[in-house]
Formats: C-alpha cells, sequence, structure tokens
C-alpha cells in the first residue's frame, strides 16, 4: 500500500535488547531534552505590558469605513449580507436627506446596520464582496459580553469614529489595492 | 529516644534542642513553601516558559499569595463525611512529614563558648528504622482522609495511593540493606561519618549505585512523584484520597507533600551522597565552626539538587500504568535488592568493601 | 517524671484497648489498635528498647494495621451489616476470654520486679546487642522461624496463582 503521507513509518514491534530494557538510557537521554529546554530562550511575552502582533491577515473584528471628508462610505446595497456564509449581517437602506451630505457618501446609506458577532465566522467575504470599500476586518478582538444581545453590533459600535480613524492599511495592502 | 534522653540531662540541653526545633521547623515549611514555586518555575523553564512572575521580584512572594488564598477559600466537608476524622487526616499526613526531620544530622557539632551545640536534633541508633516507621505512618493520613470523605472515589485514590507506597516501602527497606551492611550501623549519623573517608569522596552512591538508583525511584514512589503520581493524577481523575478536601485541608496534604520530597532529598544526600560531608573539608584548614557550618551548606547544596532533579523528572518522564508500576516494585525491584544484598555480604565477607 | 510518662502510656493504652472492644464502627477499633500499639511502642522507649519499639511502629502500626483498614474500608462493614451471632458463640467467646485472663494472671503472678536491675537488661534493646544475641544464642529459633516465614509466603504465592 502506498504511504497517505511522507512522513509515516513503519511500526516495528521488535523485541527490545537488555540494554532498552532498563530504560536508563532512554531516560537520560529525556533529561538531557528536558535540561536543554530548561535554558532555552523563553517564548512567553508578558501580556499587558507586551503585545503580540497579529498577523498581517489577521481577521478580527469589523469596521465601517468613512472617506477622507468623514461621510460613511456604506450604501446599503446588500452584498455583504448576500456573501455572509454564516448569515451574520443584517441592513436597513434609507435615502439620503438634503443637508445630510456631509453624513453620507452617496444617496443611499444603511440606517441601520447589525452584525451577530456569535454568528460571525470571521471569514472576511463582507470585506471581498463589498464595492464600495465599505466594511473592512481589523485587528481588534470582539469583547465578551453577559448576554447574546450583546453581541449583535450596531452601528454605534462598528463605523468608525470621525476624530478615530481605524488605521486598515494592512488589509489593503494584502488585497494588493 | 527523644523522650528517654531528655529525661536525663540537664536543662540547657532541653533549650539547646527546643532552639533547634524552632529552627528546623521554620526552616523545614520556608523550604517546602519555596519549593512548591520551584516546581512551577521549573516546570515553566522546561517548557519554555517564564513561570508565576508577578507577586514579587521573580514571583518571591508566589508561596505567600497561595497561602493566603488557600486559608481564605470555603471550607467544606461533605455533608455524610466522618467529621473528627476529615480533619484530623491532614493533620496527620503533615505531622509525619515533619516527624523525620528530627534524626537528620544537618552537620558537624558547633563549638560555642565551650559548649557543644549539636546539628541534630536525636541521634538515633535505629535512625533510618525510625525513618522508615514513620514513611510507613504517612499511610494513615492518606487512608483515612480518602475513607473520611464519604466518597467512593476518594476511597479508591486512598486505596491506589496506600497500595503503591506500602509496596514500595519494602524495596526501598531493602535497598538500605547493603548501606547498613556497609557502615555497620543504623544511625544516620554513623553511616553520614563513614562515608568521610577519600577526603570526604567516600560516599555511598559509587559502591552501591544500584542501591542508589532503587532508592531513589522508592522515594519517588513513596513521595507520589511522577512517574508514579497515580495516586494523585491531578489533570485527569480529579485528585485522589483529597477530591473532598478544600481550603487549607487541602493545602496541608499538598504542603505536606513538598515536605515530604524534602525530608526524602536530606535522607538521599545522607544515605548516598555523603551527608554534610565535602571534598576535602579536614585538609583545609579552617576552624572546626567554619567546618560544620560549610558542612551545613553542603548538605543543603546537595539536598536543593535532589530536590531539582525530583521536578527534573517530574517534567521529563510520563506516568507509568498501574500494573506496570506493581510490576516494577514486586516483580524487578525485590529481586534485584536481594541479589545486591548477596553482592554485598559477599564482598564483604571477602574483604573488598571495608 | 519516667513514672508519670509511664502511667499516661499505661493509661492510654488500657483504655485504647478497651475502645477496639467496645466501639461499635470497626473503622475505629482499627484507629484505636492503632493508638493502643503506639503507646507499647512507648513502653518500649521507657524500657530502652529502641529497635523493639521502632520495629513494633513498622510491622504493626505501619503494615498490619494498614491491611485491616484496607479491608475493613473496602468492605464497607458498619452496624446494619453485622450478623447476628448466637447465644453459644458469645458464650464460647466469654469463657475463652476469661479462661486467657486468668492464664495471664497466673503468669503476672511470678513475675520477679527485681528483675529490672539485670545488668545486660538495659542494653538488650539495643540493635547490636539484639544482633548478637539472635545470632548467638537463639540462631536455631532464629533460623527456624525463618523457615517458618518462607513457608508462609510460598503458600501467599501458591494461593494466590490462579489454577489452570
Amino acid at each position: 500500500m502506498q504511504a497517505l503521507t511522507k512522513r509515516s513509518k513503519l511500526v516495528s514491534n521488535k523485541k527490545l535488547s537488555f540494554i532498552e530494557k532498563l530504560y536508563l538510557p532512554a531516560i537520560l537521554g529525556g533529561l538531557k531534552i528536558t535540561l536543554q529546554h530548561f535554558f532555552k530562550k523563553k517564548v512567553t511575552l508578558k501580556y499587558p505590558e507586551v503585545k503580540r502582533e497579529f498577523a498581517p491577515v489577521y481577521r478580527g473584528m469589523h469596521v465601517l469605513k468613512r472617506d477622507e471628508a468623514g461621510r460613511e462610505n456604506c450604501t446599503a446595497c446588500g452584498l455583504c449580507a448576500v456573501a455572509c456564509p454564516a448569515e451574520a449581517i443584517t441592513m436597513e437602506a434609507a435615502e439620503r436627506m438634503d443637508g445630510e451630505e456631509g453624513l453620507y457618501r452617496e444617496e443611499k446609506y444603511a440606517a441601520k446596520y447589525e452584525i451577530n458577532m456569535l454568528r460571525c465566522i470571521y471569514c472576511g467575504l463582507c470585506e471581498e464582496a463589498c464595492p464600495k470599500d465599505a466594511i473592512y476586518l481589523t485587528d481588534r478582538i470582539v469583547d465578551s459580553e453577559y448576554t447574546r444581545e450583546g453581541f449583535i453590533y450596531g452601528k454605534d459600535i462598528l463605523v468608525e469614529k470621525v476624530d478615530d480613524r481605524i488605521d486598515i492599511t494592512k488589509r489593503k495592502k494584502k488585497k494588493g489595492e | 529516644m527523644i523522650a528517654y534522653s531528655i529525661l536525663d540531662r540537664d536543662w540547657s540541653f532541653l533549650t539547646d534542642k527546643l532552639i533547634l526545633v524552632g529552627i528546623l521547623f521554620a526552616v523545614a515549611l520556608g523550604i517546602a513553601a519555596y519549593s512548591t514555586l520551584a516546581e512551577r518555575k521549573i516546570a515553566a523553564f522546561m517548557q519554555d516558559r517564564i513561570g508565576p512572575d508577578r507577586a514579587g521580584f521573580f514571583g518571591i512572594l508566589q508561596p505567600i499569595a497561595d497561602g493566603v488564598k488557600s486559608i481564605l477559600k470555603e471550607e467544606i466537608i461533605p455533608g455524610r463525611a466522618h467529621k473528627f476524622l476529615f480533619i484530623l487526616a491532614p493533620c496527620i499526613f503533615m505531622t509525619v512529614a515533619l516527624m523525620t526531620y528530627a534524626i537528620i544530622p544537618w552537620g558537624k557539632d558547633l563549638i560555642i563558648n565551650g559548649r557543644k551545640f549539636s546539628l541534630q536534633l536525636a541521634d538515633l541508633n535505629v535512625g533510618i528504622l525510625y525513618s522508615f516507621a514513620i514513611v510507613s505512618l504517612g499511610v494513615y493520613g492518606i487512608m483515612i482522609g480518602g475513607w473520611a470523605s464519604n466518597n467512593k472515589f476518594s476511597l479508591l485514590g486512598a486505596v491506589r495511593a496506600s497500595t503503591q507506597m506500602i509496596s514500595y516501602e519494602l524495596a526501598m527497606g531493602l535497598s538500605l540493606i547493603p548501606i547498613v551492611m556497609m557502615s555497620s550501623s543504623l544511625s544516620l549519623r554513623d553511616i553520614t561519618e563513614a562515608q568521610s573517608y577519600w577526603h570526604g569522596m567516600h560516599w555511598n552512591i559509587m559502591l552501591q549505585p544500584l542501591s542508589f538508583i532503587i532508592f531513589f525511584t522508592c522515594a519517588l514512589a513513596e513521595c507520589n512523584r511522577t512517574p508514579f503520581d497515580l495516586a494523585e493524577t491531578e489533570s485527569e481523575l480529579i485528585g485522589g484520597y483529597h477530591t473532598e478536601y478544600s481550603s487549607m485541608k487541602l493545602a496541608l496534604f499538598l504542603f505536606g507533600e513538598y515536605v515530604n520530597i524534602f525530608v526524602s532529598a536530606a535522607v538521599i544526600s545522607i544515605l548516598f551522597l555523603g551527608g554534610y560531608n565535602f571534598p576535602y573539608m579536614n585538609e583545609m584548614g579552617l576552624s572546626p565552626n567554619w567546618v560544620s557550618i560549610l558542612s551545613m551548606g553542603a548538605l543543603f547544596a546537595k539536598i536543593f539538587f535532589i530536590i531539582f532533579v525530583f521536578m527534573w523528572i517530574r517534567w521529563t518522564i510520563p506516568r507509568f500504568r498501574y500494573d506496570q508500576l506493581m510490576k516494577l516494585g514486586w516483580q524487578i525491584f525485590i529481586p534485584l535488592c536481594i541479589v545486591n544484598i548477596l553482592i554485598t555480604g559477599l564482598l564483604i565477607t571477602l574483604k573488598i568493601y571495608h | 517524671m519516667r513514672e508519670y510518662i509511664f502511667y499516661f502510656l499505661a493509661l492510654v493504652s488500657v483504655i485504647s484497648a478497651l475502645m477496639v472492644v467496645f466501639s461499635r464502627n470497626p473503622i475505629h477499633s482499627v484507629l484505636y489498635l492503632v493508638v493502643c500499639f503506639f503507646s507499647i511502642a512507648g513502653h518500649y522507649l521507657l524500657l530502652n528498647a529502641q529497635f523493639l519499639a521502632v520495629v513494633h511502629v513498622i510491622i504493626y502500626a505501619g503494615a498490619i494495621m494498614v491491611l485491616f483498614l484496607f479491608v475493613i474500608m473496602l468492605l464497607n462493614l458498619n452496624k446494619e451489616s453485622e450478623p447476628h451471632k448466637p447465644i453459644i458463640i458469645k458464650f464460647a467467646s466469654v469463657i475463652s476470654a476469661s479462661l486467657l485472663v486468668l492464664v495471664l494472671i497466673a503468669a503476672m503472678v511470678n513475675i520477679n520486679p527485681a528483675a529490672d536491675s539485670h545488668p545486660t537488661l538495659h542494653t538488650i534493646g539495643m540493635v547490636r546487642e539484639l544482633g548478637d544475641t539472635l545470632f548467638k544464642e537463639y540462631l536455631l529459633p532464629f533460623e527456624i522461624s525463618s523457615v517458618l516465614f518462607l513457608t508462609a509466603m510460598v503458600g501467599v504465592v501458591l494461593i494466590s496463582k490462579k489454577e489452570s
């Protein structure tokens, strides 16, 4: 039979020799290995003071972007909701009224935009689907909550603040834009 | 023994001993406390981690934090437990663990103001046997604790632990007989003195390596340490005899184990690693008191090394299966010990040893 | 002071021995028996028989009583499961116990307390003297008893082997 992987080994039930039966050489060998680890460089990071850097492809909590003028990009086209395999995204569209040009970039906008963070699988397909550059996955971590309702994130959490922009250049670079 | 000799001596003898008891008690508990930290640190280092380092510099205050935590935890006594025995069991375990300290010679005699100050509580002429008697009593704490919890799993854990201890006591005792034959005394001080030849390097480990290996393994088994920690198996079998224990009573059980480790490390150092002897102790031309202090340091260095090896082994070797454990104890160690006794007897008769 | 220690130990051993018989819970009986053994070991120490005291603790308190505890704990004996004994057995046990007491009293009557002044008595409990006596004066009984133990061991192995 052909081996399934290159790393598979044939098991041999050969009888142990006398030296092997003593187990002492094997034990000493094991002790040597653990002692080598004793003096190795430690991999621990002291967490609250030092944080491990996320990989550039890390997919965490979503953000709804604004453009340079601070207007929301999202037009509530619904492509992200369609793309979402976990059906975590719901939204309600609304028409932009006069005088709201500073708030929304296009004539249509999302009056309600909700992501159920318990359903979300952080696949990033919403990001791929978005034609308006509006939704991105960031390296922020979703906080824990006491109730399931708390995990349904609305626009108040998802939309980035005008004066506190979320940096998504890493995600953009990965997409080759 | 202790009671007997105090009756026939003066009061200064009594105060000497009381002071020594106080110091030993503090040192024993202190070292046991810091063994818990050492255990966690060594475990962490061998797994490429740092280990506890938040309580004080390098985690120095961690044992105190653990102790405070244990004391403040809720104390639960199971409803139908035998209350008196349930409380008595950890006390027995701890007391028994501390009792062996009485016979360990910590160093050569100090001479202060012309008065001899012995660094040993009681030099019994049956020292080793006394330590065995104490070890065999340790089973009671476990048995009573497991039974009084009124929980069949605790009882099974207690049976597991005590059968293991009883089985390995035998091999332990037999492995010591060659040492006793060579030093022709049961007193720990005499055994230590017998190892002071060859410039303080006449250690029993070189003459009796087989005895050493067997005794060391049995000591691991007696302390319920990996690879023989089936009695506890913290990770998978919800403890063992101490399943129903909580708060300080649980802490006493766990703490008693570290005291046991310290004692067995001390006994191993005395029996096999030359006790308080160190190389060239009598040729360095130091005053006797300095030699005494250095000898105490040498003994403690040996003890700490043995404790380190105990922990080193814990994080290296996986656990035995129960039938393998019993087979090792009864079918391998005991015959080996008997053969070792015969060989030693032969060598002594042929005057190759001594 | 030695007398006080003796009286204390004697009191402890007598009371605990009585409690072994009178306590209803078999586990308590065993534990009282352990206490009794300890007080007897204390008596040995008072007589300067250190070896005997320590060996007494190792063998009786450390090994035999642990096995007793094992059996009783695992069988889970308690008051309800105690079988009701017929009256004849009770009578027989009372009579045999009284006979035993009679024998003991008869033996005690002839004890000469002055034997305490015997010169070798103070050191006979030490290991070296004990070994000398055992292996010189009483070599034959010693060897015979060891053969007896060997027989018992072989018997245990035979019983524990499954018949095939």
